[in-house]
């Protein structure tokens, strides 16, 4: 009995995780079209912000929770300003230019800090069901995923600025004939993706491997699940990453991992089959 | 003056053909005055692997200063033509090339990762240049012109799996990466386990992007193990390590692992996460001995950055000197004379404590160490001495198949 606990926990954690990781694609790439292949570096950008401040002796929760979304945010901002501005509606120059960036970045963080490990303890401890141990990590991570959605909900839904940034994204010829000035809306919200990727860099810092190169083995899975999720970027992605993420854990549980990575590209494939408007293009349209 | 243009043309090709020729002229000049004896290097010191190879520079480095500085060799001076290879297989085809075409080095000593050696074995092979490998790799190279220093997994796993079992139990769970090397250990992992009477519950490969372990931490509790023994690799893979500690699982169920440890897993990870993993290897930068604790020292004051110094390091410097010893006591660097004299069972005292040549392998009877992570560092438990390379001696004779150049898979 206490296994399938256990293994429900486990379900939840792949699917938060893959959440977090998510959320700030989905609004870069689900509302501006932007394919932002630097997005592994941005968690990575996250995760290196939570480690060096709190090895500095930040506490971990503000490192964490604050520095790496501000810093992340920031970056977000002026690499906006100094090159996503120029790519709007440029789909395919958008990729290549993003690629370099990723590289320029991975490239930048190791001479700085050296192609090496870094790495924080992780806060909370584990505790135990029956005669088997899980950690409080998971239901944090499950809590913080709750709690970015109900934030980016309400951003989106009842602010000033969701609004706009929503018609923005429908239509800025038509935002832009009513005063609203579709330059800024783009900055902000491609700030905000990038702080909310710097979040999750930030929260899965103490149980990941902290390297230069990490970004590579989040950004395929990530952008698999933005697809297959569809336009709306909460509803899409938090139905996508719990499929995805329950099949993967799920999959590696009963087979090996190796299948549990094979099952998980043989669902998106079959959805992007039967679905090629994402999940959300099919039973959520018009949601969030 | 006036220039005429049949002038001008005139004196341009002259000053075009003196240009030209200057390089050749001023260069054999100086081979002449120095005629040194050149070393190639081939290692990488940027990408991902680039962590592993800088030490192994600094230690060739070391061992080539150590040389001239005692007057070099058979009265000339060592130099080394060292190139980055970038953790990019390409890159080491091509500078192979170089090194035996162009700078027609005397030696090469390099390659990390088994598919950079055998990418650059044949290379050598062909153009006649002798090779040192000095890493630890899964055994079988059998190739006349070839020396592997590094350990095989006979020389640690054999020391490292009963071990492990003594002091957690018979029961193992392996978990390890889904490429050659963790397939390959994995399997001796299972034979040594079987040998010394225990029994592996289940073995689980993981592609090296995989970040979630999640699944699999519980999937280890269900299967209640006395023992892990893990091979995984990579920076993704230390994640396993992390969520293993975040789920309370640190110290319930011991870990021993051929991969940890081998960079500098000790000294970034948090003390609670890499704490009593066990480890074995052919050097550890923590052993005692006055020979190591001055190899240490001159490194780390040449280098005061340097990367944990490994069996990587402690290998290249020892290779270099095992090639030394030959060229001295074959008194030419005529790759045939120093290929006999190597193989007659020459000894070198390094770091690590005595190492020799086998001649029917071309692989080295070192010292193996056993040790246990404590507060960020590595603690070593014991030494076995004159560990051989029994995997290997297994399908490779030279002594009989001189003329053997292939890499045995070795069947368990």
């Amino acid at each position: 009995m206490a296994i399938y606990v256990i293994l429900a926990l486990d379900v939840l954690n792949g699917i938060s995780s893959l959440f977090l990781l998510c959320l700030g694609l989905a609004i870069i790439f689900g509302m501006m079209k932007i394919i932002n292949l630097a997005h592994g570096e941005f968690i990575m950008l996250g995760a290196y912000a939570t480690v060096i401040s709190a090895n500095a002796g930040v506490n971990i929760w503000i490192a964490m929770l604050i520095v790496a979304p501000v810093f992340v945010g920031i970056v977000g901002l002026v690499i906006e300003r100094c090159l996503i501005r120029f790519l709007y509606g440029r789909l395919v120059d958008s990729m290549l230019a993003t690629w370099g960036l990723s590289l320029l970045i991975i490239g930048i963080i190791t001479t700085i800090y050296g192609n090496t490990q870094q790495g924080v303890p992780t806060p909370l401890g584990g505790f135990s069901i029956g005669s088997y141990q899980s950690s409080y990590y998971t239901l944090f991570l499950a809590l913080m995923a709750a709690v970015m959605m109900a934030i980016i909900y309400g951003v989106m839904r009842y602010t000033r600025f969701g609004l706009v940034a929503r018609a923005t994204m429908q239509n800025p010829a038509m935002a832009a004939t009513l005063g609203v000035n579709p330059a800024r809306v783009y900055m902000s919200t491609f700030a905000l993706g990038a702080a909310v990727t710097g979040l999750a860099g930030g929260l899965l810092a103490p149980v990941s491997g902290i390297t230069p190169v990490m970004g590579g083995a989040y950004v395929a899975k990530a952008f698999m699940t933005v697809v297959g999720g569809g336009a709306a970027i909460l509803s899409g992605t938090l139905s996508a990453a719990s499929l995805f993420g329950s099949v993967n854990q799920v999959g590696a549980y009963f087979t090996t991992p190796v299948y549990g990575e094979v099952i998980v590209f043989t669902t998106a494939i079959v959805l992007i089959r039967l679905l090629p408007q994402g999940i959300s293009g099919r039973f959520f349209k018009g949601n969030l | 003056m006036t220039l005429s243009r049949r002038r001008f043309l005139q004196r341009s090709a002259i000053a075009t053909s003196t240009l030209i020729a200057a390089p050749a002229v001023f260069r054999s000049g100086a081979l002449a005055a120095e005629n040194p004896i050149t070393v190639g290097s081939l290692h990488d010191q940027s990408g991902p692997i680039g962590t592993s190879g800088t030490p192994m520079v600094y230690a060739l480095q070391l061992a080539v200063e150590e040389i001239n500085a005692a007057g070099g060799l058979l009265g000339r001076p060592l130099k080394v033509m060292h190139y980055d290879t970038q953790s990019n297989i390409q890159l080491y085809s091509q500078y192979a090339q170089q090194l035996a075409v162009k700078d027609k080095v005397d030696v090469v000593h390099g390659g990390i990762t088994s598919a950079s050696r055998e990418a650059i074995r044949p290379t050598f092979d062909r153009f006649k240049v002798l090779y040192f490998y000095n890493t630890l790799y899964e055994g079988g190279v059998c190739d006349r012109n070839t020396f592997c220093t590094g350990t095989t997994p006979a020389q640690t796993v054999e020391k490292l799996v009963p071990s492990a079992m003594k002091k957690a139990g018979k029961k193992a769970y392996i978990i390890a990466a889904d490429y050659n090397y963790g397939q390959i250990t994995a399997k001796w992992m299972t034979k040594y386990c079987k040998d010394n009477g225990g029994e592996i519950l289940s073995t689980d490969f993981f592609p090296l992007d995989v970040t979630n372990f999640g699944s699999t931490i519980s999937k280890i509790q269900a299967a209640k193990p006395d023992l892990i023994l893990s091979a995984l690799v990579g920076g993704n893979h230390t994640a396993f390590y992390r969520q293993w500690t975040a789920a309370g699982m640190k110290g319930k169920i011991p870990i021993a692992s051929t991969t940890f440890g081998l960079v500098n897993e000790p000294s970034t990870l948090d003390a609670a996460e890499s704490d009593s993993i066990i480890g074995a290897y052919g050097y550890f930068e923590e052993l005692t001995t006055p020979a190591s604790k001055s190899f240490v020292e001159k490194i780390k004051k040449a280098h005061p950055d340097s990367p944990y110094i490994s069996e990587l390091a402690s290998c290249t410097y020892e290779g270099v000197m095992l090639w030394a010893e030959g060229v001295k006591k074959a008194g030419s660097i005529d790759r045939m004379k120093v290929i006999e004299a190597l193989e007659s069972g020459l000894v070198f005292d390094g770091p690590s404590g005595k190492v020799s040549l086998d001649k029917p392998t071309h692989h080295t009877v070192r010292n193996a160490f056993l040790a246990e992570v404590k507060d960020r560092k590595w603690s070593v438990l014991e030494t076995y001495t004159d560990a051989k390379p029994a995997d290997t001696a297994s399908v490779c004779d030279l002594v009989k198949n001189p003329n053997d150049v292939k890499q045995y898979i070795i069947n368990l």
